[in-house]
């Protein structure tokens, strides 16, 4: 085994000692009708930029420089590369970057070409992720996305000649996708080195949910679950090694942001929406562009919620990201008592999850969330 | 002792919903008894359950008194008020002895109901005298006219001779108060003074025990008496005796005639029996008054706690809601599926629904309740008749020769449009037609000879909906049938889950176990392997069903580090998982068991 394979233990442990920074951006030229994030059309983003600068300069540093920066949206290319310039070079002096550092963006695919590509290379970007999402006209449309299959495989050409990782977002089981396994082969031959897959998700709020309750169709679980059995064969025979429920990667090219976001790792988070993991406490800003912005400029915290888990919460919290990993987690006393309950002898029979050595793993990676309830549902015992 | 012939003692007979609770408060009112501005709505209906429901569980008697502004005489009216609501109309039947007449009251929109019926016939068998009213004259929708008519048919009368009233705005009541001391006749003159009193009615007071609601019929009652109650044949003294005002105010004595309650000291609510004749212990008389019966649940069900644990806390409650209800009776039963809880037998299936609301109401118990069954009579091969009351004890079948199933009569009021579908769903429910009289042109009713089991199920909501609403049922106990019935079992990954078998008729058995089959297969969660679900007569499969394993129960999506959110919903769905029962290593929702209750209704 290649000792940087992404599903290698040593490897995505050690991440539990990394440390980054996520920056939102909100804008969007238009909303997707599945997306639930923190956006908007439109908007002031030079004010909303010095919002962030003045956020990013009030931070307060880690021990170690940052390891990873994702800044990622809504659509951060709706900021000009100077100014994401600017960003970056904020976080870079306050919280200092690892030589070598992740230093990640989002993109869509219709902004993307050769000159955007090198201004963004230019401002210290080294990762480019694009929200392919389909290569499937059709498919794009009921997405509500503006790109067409051309631009997106023109987009992956550009990043690949001027970033050295590059990312593909798809989104499977959307209702009457007949292609999908098409739109997986077309991203791998574009020679991504990281490949995310999400199924198409109806949350609360958003206009698909409104769609599906008036009567379209609603993603069908058995149907995404044979895409994902054939994304997974696709990207594997191509070289990419499933590190995590949604992510591929080549050996070397895991999201650094990501591993330690499945770690139980140290985040900074900057903007409106923006969520952060520091010093044992997740907390997160407020949702709204205008009031985030009001209360930066007044000095004020732009934190409107705070979670702080400790001891077996904690712990059930450290097992549950972890299962998400390929690589499982060091079982400890919560993936012990869930392998030891009967509930964790039923999951181990059904091959959903299994001991190895001292780790456990999810085995079967679509029922996760079968396994984070019954992780959620054990007895607390004292840690 | 009060002078007889200036007593009357009455009951005010209606429909459910016909106004009887407004008129009694009217009627409290205007004798005084207790101020307008005082009176908490219709106090005649004491417990909250009854008032959501708008019926009465507990009959009362309150004694009123009246001077007619006419006469200038004083009278006392006992107002005994019967329940509004029952499975049987026995109960009804017992407060009617302890009167000499009634007022039946009936919705001048509304019409005469099944109800009405039932309860005027039971007046005129019980050789009271009925003085007709009709009620709710304020409504806009009031037909007066039309409904005397039916009235005066119904009893035989002159229509001019229904008396009208609005118990909302107390419109008519000086007139029936009137009424109620002009046709009604006095307390009928005592025997030989042998002292007779019937037990028309009981409660159960925290402090003082068993309240006995007595009718004195012969001789006298006195605090301290030796009595002996004849049915049971406990001796027990009277402690107290005294009357409702409709607070309770102890008296030295009740006399022929009179209306009272009667404490005796027993705590235990099943030593004194509705319909009982009270006498004296020391000079006893020879014959009860007529018309005893023995409560007899017809109704059975398993009551189980979704939470095992909650086990000795259901058996407490039971315990409690049993002190002042001696019809509900229970016995511990284990069920594979669903633990330790009790099979419970009730008198109707109001009466089953009343117990459960309470308990889960009143106690704060969650319970599991399985389809309600009724008790069926088995012949075995040694001659030896058996009662099952759960489908689990039925004997199998070659061990029994026939088995016979209790069956109502079943009497039905409807408009005449809808005479067609109502003997379309008396058939599907395997009525036998004993007669059908029109009451008018409009209106007609229908006695049906039906097994109890095919009215346990939702019976009264089918016909509503199919009579939209203006249909209305009265049934009675009328005996057993043999028929030709079989238990259909439920297997659940290959394991027969005893909770959710039943007996029915053969005819029916595919269509139930299809029926069963087709609504779990819904309800039941896709769980990690395939779930076959297979409806069953003894070994032969007559239904099957498979529940597919599930193969995505994951959020795969991007999160942008929001880690809170996602536990914070898998913790919700967690809760909904603990509302899951094991049956063997199948997770079943508690829906799925309140399903089989309603399997009959679509």
């Amino acid at each position: 085994m290649r000792t940087d394979r992404p599903d290698n233990p040593a490897v995505v442990d050690a991440a539990a000692e990394l440390v980054a920074a996520y920056v939102h951006v909100p804008f969007c030229r238009r909303l997707c009708p599945y997306c639930d994030f923190a956006v908007q059309v439109g908007g002031d983003t030079d004010r909303y930029v010095t919002a962030l600068l003045a956020e990013i300069a009030s931070a307060e540093p880690f021990s170690r420089p940052l390891d990873a920066v994702f800044v990622g949206g809504g659509t951060p290319t709706s900021l000009p590369p100077r100014r994401l310039a600017e960003v970056v070079e904020q976080l870079a002096s306050r919280f200092g970057l690892a030589p070598g550092a992740e230093v990640s963006i989002e993109a869509n695919p219709e902004d993307v070409d050769a000159g955007v590509a090198a201004g963004l290379r230019t401002a210290g970007f080294n990762r480019i992720s694009l929200g392919v999402q389909s290569l499937d006209s059709s498919v794009l449309r009921s997405l509500g996305r503006s790109h067409g299959p051309e631009e997106a495989v023109a987009a992956l050409g550009v990043a690949r000649r001027i970033f050295p990782s590059v990312n593909a977002d798809l989104i499977f089981g959307t209702p009457g996708d007949a292609t999908w396994i098409e739109s997986v082969r077309g991203v791998l031959a574009s020679d991504v080195d990281h490949l995310s897959v999400y199924a198409l998700t109806v949350e609360r709020g958003t206009a698909l949910s409104r769609a599906v309750a008036a009567g379209a169709a609603a993603p069908d679980p058995d149907e995404q679950a044979d895409c994902y059995q054939a994304a997974t064969a696709a990207a594997e025979a191509a070289g990419l090694v499933r590190y995590e429920t949604s992510n591929f990667a080549r050996p070397g090219r895991a999201c650094v942001y990501n591993l330690i976001t499945w770690a139980q790792g140290e985040y900074a988070a900057f903007g409106n929406g923006a969520h952060r993991h520091r010093d044992g406490e997740r907390s997160w800003n407020i949702r709204r562009v205008d009031r985030y912005e009001e209360r930066v400029f007044a000095g004020e915290s732009p934190v409107s919620g705070r979670e702080h888990l400790t001891g077996w919460n904690r712990e059930v919290e450290r097992v549950l990201l972890g299962l998400r990993r390929a690589a499982g987690v060091p079982a400890g006393s919560a993936g012990s008592a869930l392998l030891a309950s009967p509930a964790g002898e039923r999951l181990v029979a059904a091959g959903v999850i299994a001991a190895d050595g001292d780790r456990v793993r999810v085995t079967r990676p679509l029922l996760g969330d079968e396994v984070a309830r019954e992780l959620l549902a054990l007895e607390p015992i004292e840690c | 002792m009060t002078d007889t012939s200036r007593i009357r003692n009455f009951s005010i007979i209606a429909h459910i919903d016909h106004g009887k609770s407004t008129l009694a408060d009217r009627i409290l009112e205007r004798t005084g008894a207790i101020a307008a501005r005082d009176m908490r709505e219709q106090v005649l209906d004491s417990m909250d359950l009854e008032r959501e429901r708008g019926i009465t569980i507990k009959a009362q008697a309150v004694r009123l008194h009246y001077t007619s502004p006419r006469t200038g005489e004083e009278y006392i009216l006992n107002l005994i008020d019967t329940p509004g609501h029952v499975d049987f109309s026995y109960e009804v039947s017992r407060s009617l002895a302890a009167c000499e007449g009634a007022i039946l009251l009936v919705d001048a929109a509304q019409g005469v109901e099944a109800q009405t019926l039932a309860n005027a016939y039971l007046a005129i068998e019980g050789g009271l005298e009925v003085i007709p009213v009709l009620n709710k004259l304020d409504l806009p929708a009031a037909d007066p006219e039309r409904v005397a008519l039916e009235v005066a048919v119904v009893l035989g009368g002159d229509p001019g001779e229904v008396m009208r009233v609005s118990a909302k705005t107390g419109e008519g009541i000086d007139a029936l108060l009137e009424a109620i001391v002009d046709r009604l006749p006095p307390p009928a003159p005592a025997g030989d003074g042998t002292l007779r009193a019937l037990v028309f009615d009981s409660y159960y007071d925290i402090y003082r025990g068993v309240v006995c609601y007595v009718r004195v019929t012969d001789g006298v009652v006195a605090t301290g008496d030796p009595l002996r109650f004849m049915a049971t044949g406990e001796d027990l003294p009277a402690e107290e005796v005294g009357v409702l005002t409709p607070k309770a105010v102890p008296v030295a004595s009740l006399s022929a005639g009179e209306v009272g309650y009667l404490i005796t000291g027993v705590k235990e609510v099943e030593r004194i029996k509705v319909g009982d004749t009270v006498t004296r212990r020391d000079r006893p008389a020879k014959q009860m008054l007529p018309g005893y019966r023995e409560p007899k649940p017809m109704v059975f069900s398993g009551l189980f706690p979704t939470d095992g644990d909650e086990f000795e806390r259901l058996r407490e409650a039971l315990e409690r809601l049993r002190l002042n209800d001696a019809a509900l009776v229970y016995e511990p039963e284990t069920s594979r599926a669903l633990g330790f809880g009790f099979r419970c037998g009730f008198l109707g299936l109001l009466h089953m629904e009343i117990v459960r609301e309470r308990l889960e109401r009143e106690y704060g118990l969650e319970l599991v309740t399985t389809a309600p069954s009724v008790a069926f009579r088995v012949r075995l091969s040694g001659g030896e008749i058996r009662e099952v009351r759960s489908p689990q004890d039925l004997p199998e079948s070659i061990e029994r020769i026939e088995i016979s199933e209790p069956m109502m009569r079943v009497m039905i009021l409807t408009p005449t449009e809808y005479t067609g579908t109502v003997m379309e769903l008396l058939q599907e429910h395997r009525g036998v037609m004993s007669s059908m009289n029109y009451l008018s042109k409009e209106r007609i009713e229908l006695v049906y000879r039906v097994p109890l089991a095919e009215i346990v199920f939702g019976f009264f909501d089918q016909l509503k909906s199919r009579t939209r609403g203006y249909g209305s049922l009265d049934y009675e106990v009328d005996g057993y049938a043999v028929s030709d019935l079989v238990r259909v079992d439920i297997l659940l990954n290959e394991l027969p889950v005893d909770a959710f078998s039943a007996i029915v008729h053969k005819d029916k058995a595919y269509l139930y176990g299809r029926k069963l089959v087709d609504r779990l297969r819904e309800l039941i969660p896709r769980q990690l392997f395939d779930v076959p679900i297979q409806a069953a007569i003894g070994s032969r499969i007559i239904a099957r069903e498979t529940v597919k394993a599930k193969r995505k129960d994951v959020l795969a999506k991007c999160y942008g580090g929001d880690v809170t959110r996602k536990r914070k919903l898998l913790e919700k769905q967690k809760e909904g998982k603990r509302r899951m029962k094991m049956l063997g290593s199948v997770e079943v929702p508690q829906e799925a068991f309140i399903a089989v209750l309603r399997v009959d209704e679509d």
